[in-house]
């Protein structure tokens, strides 16, 4: 194919990567967009494939088969619960990717200078090729974009690896705090700079190894430090971070496609960051640097006692109602409670009940993970409601049913200005005339934080497993 | 163990303290029930629909007694009922030790144990059993609507063809449980309800149910409710000099009264005196709930009507919770099962008496030969400690159209500044970059932008597959891999080799994946 043709399929990739992205505005367009992405894909590899100078097919087809068929089988397999590590598991990939393909960018710098100046250059065909004409600042400027695709990609690939540990609940999923850590991260990322200046210097292939070591020491131990609940945050921020390593790559390589694509994922990681941070009221940084914040004023103590109810309480209670919310959490997921929850809905649906759900940003431990999950329940999405469209019905609503959620629903984080989470946007669901919590135990969410919710007068606490529960509730309800 | 309800002896009680509903809740806790024979006729409970919830009905008092471990009943006993009762069982009803200590004596020499319903402690915990709150509510409903019944007007304001109708204007003195009660009613019937308390800090509670809270002009520190268990505390002379105006000068403007106004241990102050009365207009109503304890108006007769010689009514009945037998022996019932529930903490159907619990320790008065009341004091404080809130000032019309103003004006010169700093940042860039890196660096900035506006697009709902979907194309990083793959070097090619292994992971696993979570989104 020729060099024209090829930048041709690219824009046409770029632009089809646009419209898959722009077309989850809706649920309906989406799943048209997917084949978007599937053809941009197609077509880059394809165009890729073709450039003069990439040979080695037969190696070519077996990886992409091999490959292909192992994604093929986990895919299929994995459970919509198990989301948020599957797609944490997936960056590894792309971020341990980004590292070898720096390492190679720089064994073919070496091979296409080392040609140059024997005067054979003329023979250096692809990536070398292109390598041989740069000039020295244009070399200068390809060992920095080197540098940053190597030390974001391996901080992508351990950090990943550890947030798919803690979130399929093989690592304790608590935040380690080590003394001094934002010390450590720090002499760390200096570190990692001396090196890239050492390597700008002229010091070999070494300075980049011991950055990639280095730089992957920084994602496990970054990660290791941040808790369960803000792991959407993290997941979210590495999933921004497989982009920018891309994009740093597509400088190194010249290669536009990489960098538009690169920059879109990047971005798109960026605003879901930012959109959990919101959702959380705390900056993007406190929730990177790990724990809660650390010294707040002490928050009110809390009075009064949590009141338990049996299923037939809570059944009598939504038989006379005829508006339900239901909060899910990430207590929900935990219990795989889902199809029994959808269940109810459907039966309270069918008594002409008025049924929805409220889900807040952060709730689960990817974006969006509640709603995939009720979606896999077979729960409409019509009913699924977000914080904002629905915070205000409260008022109006007779029965509240929380599963599996304690800090999204924390009144305290309106009310008492010496909590924690004091600011955090939260469900109002107080407000509704009867609210039910199912919830395991008597503790505390991952917070720590005591919730007020618990307490109020028009509380009732559903004790058990999620599941179980809703099971229980179902036989009840006529 | 079984637990008894006994039919009331009292005249003209109708209440019972057990339920067919209250009994399937109790054979929960482990324990069986009894029924005296017609115990709860009087409250619309047949012997059948006892019979029907499982309880055990039983022809006479003696054989209730006699049968039944713990005795349940609404009304403190008779001294008779304690002598003909056999020794050594359970006794839960109101006692009200203090006006009844001969009683205690009796119950004392047999050897009872009982729980004083009247004596629960003001704590959350034990709201649940809070049989007095309970009661007063049903009074405070109950007042209103025997208010209604004697006033010849309507409650709510209305315009008809006949003419119109001024809205009736009512006034609540006191705002505890009762009185709450009462202002709820009578707002949702529509009138105009005005309430006073001495305690400042129910000001907002009486204004979240929509009456209005008539405020003295009066500075004086005031007691604090919780230390006083949540009730009021008698107030200075010249406070109450202060609250007699005020009312003489609301009088001739209200039509209906209703007095709520108690003190623990003493008799009912009295608030509303023979020339208010006489102020009122001619048809006017006053429902005084403090009737048992001398009342708070100064005509007041107990358990009576009277009409005034200025046609005011003056109801001082105080048998309301009765007049309501069926609702208010649900909710008796009630507080008596929740009473049993933490009084059975194993749920075996066998009492506890613990007497380090604040509730158990609190109520009862009698236990084990001696009377055990008055209790210490309880460890946890009362609740009702509210203290009033002050009230932040409502930003009017300008302010808030200064204060958003602001706000734009602010993000207006952030954007500036951002614009200018990324503006010289890319300058900088430009004056030491060769052009083939600024001709990418283009690329890679449009791609942000363009990034930007279409991840803002994706609906809240769709953030999963988006990151799915995100993660797949984010393997377009193989392009890389196959571009290098066909390199002479060998640790290249297997570099390379794999790099392109594990994005085609990522690409199949990741499109396959968003595909099938997108499948699933289905409307209703």
């Amino acid at each position: 194919m020729s060099i024209g043709l090829i930048t041709a399929a690219y824009v046409v990739a770029a632009v089809l990567f646009i419209l898959a992205l722009g077309g989850l505005s809706n649920q309906e367009k989406a799943k048209r967009a997917i084949w978007y992405g599937i053809a941009g894909m197609l077509l880059a590899v394809a165009a890729t494939i073709g450039t003069p100078g990439v040979g080695q097919y037969l190696t070519i087809a077996m990886m992409v088969i091999v490959g292909g068929v192992v994604g093929w089988i986990v895919a299929k397999r994995v459970q919509m619960t198990q989301m948020p590590e599957l797609v944490a598991g997936f960056h590894s990939l792309v971020g341990l990717a980004a590292v070898f393909i720096g390492i190679n960018a720089h064994l073919e710098m070496g091979v296409a200078l080392a040609a140059r100046d024997a005067g054979t250059a003329a023979e250096l065909a692809g990536f070398a090729a292109t390598i041989a004409k740069k000039s020295a600042v244009e070399l200068n400027i390809l060992q920095v974009e080197l540098f940053l695709g190597i030390l974001i990609g391996a901080i992508t690939f351990t950090g990943s690896i550890i947030a798919y540990g803690k979130l399929s609940g093989k690592l304790s999923s608590a935040a380690l705090t080590l003394p001094g850590r934002h010390l450590l991260n720090l002499v760390a990322i200096i570190a990692c700079f001396a090196l890239g200046a050492l390597y700008l210097g002229g010091a070999g292939l070494w300075t980049m190894i011991a950055v990639a070591v280095i730089a992957g020491l920084i994602g496990c131990h970054l990660i290791m430090a941040i808790g369960g609940a803000d792991m959407p945050v993290v997941v979210s921020m590495l999933n921004s971070y497989s982009g920018w390593a891309a994009a740093a790559i597509g400088f190194t390589l010249g290669n536009d496609l990489l960098i538009v694509t690169g920059a879109l994922v990047g971005s798109s990681g960026a605003i879901l960051s930012y959109i959990m941070c919101k959702g959380m009221n705390r900056s993007f940084v406190s929730v990177i640097l790990g724990g809660w914040g650390g010294e707040s004023s002490a928050a009110a103590a809390v009075d009064g006692e949590m009141i338990a109810a049996d299923a037939d309480d809570v059944a009598s209670a939504v038989n006379d109602a005829d508006s339900v919310i239901i909060v899910p959490g990430y207590g929900m997921a935990v219990a795989q409670a889902q199809t029994a929850v959808s269940e109810l809905t459907k039966k309270l649906r069918g008594q002409g009940k008025s049924v929805r759900f409220a889900i807040h940003p952060v709730a689960g431990r990817l974006p969006g993970h509640m709603n995939v999950l009720l979606a896999e329940a077979k729960v409409p999405y019509d009913i699924v409601l977000e914080m904002e469209e629905i915070n205000e019905d409260f008022p109006d609503t007779d029965v509240v049913i929380i599963i599996g959620a304690n800090d999204i629903v924390n009144p305290a984080a309106q009310d008492d200005p010496g909590s924690p989470i004091a600011g955090m946007p939260v469900l109002e669901v107080w407000k509704a005339r009867q609210v039910f919590v199912c919830k395991r135990g008597q503790g505390t969410g991952y917070s720590g934080i005591e919730n007020p919710l618990f307490f109020k007068d028009n509380t009732r606490m559903f004790y058990g497993d999620a599941k179980a529960s809703m099971e229980a509730l179902l036989k009840e309800l006529d | 163990m079984k637990v008894g309800a006994l039919k009331e002896t009292a005249p003209g009680e109708a209440r019972v303290a057990l339920t067919p509903e209250s009994a399937g809740r109790l054979k929960k806790l482990g324990y069986e029930c009894l029924v005296e024979k017609g115990a709860g006729l009087a409250a619309s409970f047949t012997d059948a629909a006892y019979e029907q919830a499982g309880v055990t009905v039983v022809d006479s008092a003696d054989a209730l007694w006699k049968q039944a471990d713990v005795i349940v009943k609404v009304r403190e006993p008779s001294e008779a009922e304690i002598e003909a009762a056999p020794e050594g069982k359970t006794l839960i009803s109101f006692v009200w030790p203090a006006a009844n200590e001969d009683l205690l004596e009796k119950m004392k020499a047999k050897n009872l144990s009982v729980l004083a319903m009247d004596m629960v402690p003001r704590i959350s915990r034990a709201q649940k059993m809070d049989a007095l709150s309970s009661m007063a509510n049903i009074a405070g409903y109950r007042a209103v609507v025997e208010a209604g019944n004697n006033f010849g007007r309507f409650f709510m304001g209305q315009m008809t063809a006949a003419g119109k109708v001024p809205p009736a204007k009512v006034l609540v003195v006191g705002a505890g449980v009762a009185g709450l009660a009462a202002i709820g009613t009578s707002t949702s019937l529509g009138a105009i309800t005005l309430a006073f308390d001495v305690r400042p800090e129910v000001a907002e509670q009486i204004e979240s149910m929509g009456a209005e809270f008539v405020y003295l002009d009066f500075e004086e520190e005031q007691t604090d409710g919780a230390e006083t268990g949540g009730y009021a505390a008698p107030s200075s002379p010249e406070f109450r000099e202060k609250q007699l105006e005020k009312f003489r000068e609301l009088a001739p403007d209200v039509d209906i009264v209703i007095t709520t106004a108690l003190i623990p241990n003493r008799p009912a102050p009295e608030l509303w005196t023979e020339d208010m009365v006489e102020a009122m207009k001619p048809g006017s109503v006053i429902v005084d709930l403090a009737a048992e304890r001398g009342g708070n108006c100064t005509l007041t007769k107990k358990d009576e009507r009277i009409v005034t010689d200025n046609d005011v009514t003056i109801i001082g009945y105080t048998d309301f919770p009765s007049r309501m037998a069926t609702q208010s022996s649900n909710l008796y019932a009630t507080n008596i099962r929740h009473m049993l529930d933490d009084l059975t903490p194993e749920k075996d159907g066998k009492p506890v008496i613990d007497m380090e619990d604040d509730v158990i320790r609190g109520s009862l008065v009698c236990h084990e030969g001696e009377i055990t009341w008055p209790p210490p004091e309880p460890k946890t404080k009362a609740i009702g400690s509210a203290k009033p809130k002050k009230k932040e000032p409502e930003e009017t019309a300008e302010e808030k159209a200064a204060r958003e103003e602001k706000a734009m004006k602010a993000s207006l010169n952030r954007t500036a500044i951002m614009l200018a700093v990324g503006g010289l940042l890319c300058l900088g860039l430009g004056t030491v970059a060769p052009p083939s890196f600024m001709q990418h660096f283009i690329v890679f900035v449009l791609s942000v932008f363009v990034g930007y506006h279409v991840i803002w697009g994706v609906a809240h709902s769709l953030h999963t597959p988006l990151m799915a979907i995100t993660n797949a194309i984010s393997s377009i990083i193989i392009v890389g891999a196959l571009l290098q793959i066909a390199s002479g070097n060998s640790v290249v090619f297997v570099l390379a080799a794999a790099s392109v292994l594990m994005a085609s992971v990522n690409i199949f696993g990741g499109f396959l994946v968003t595909r099938r979570m997108l499948a699933m989104f289905k409307r209703s």
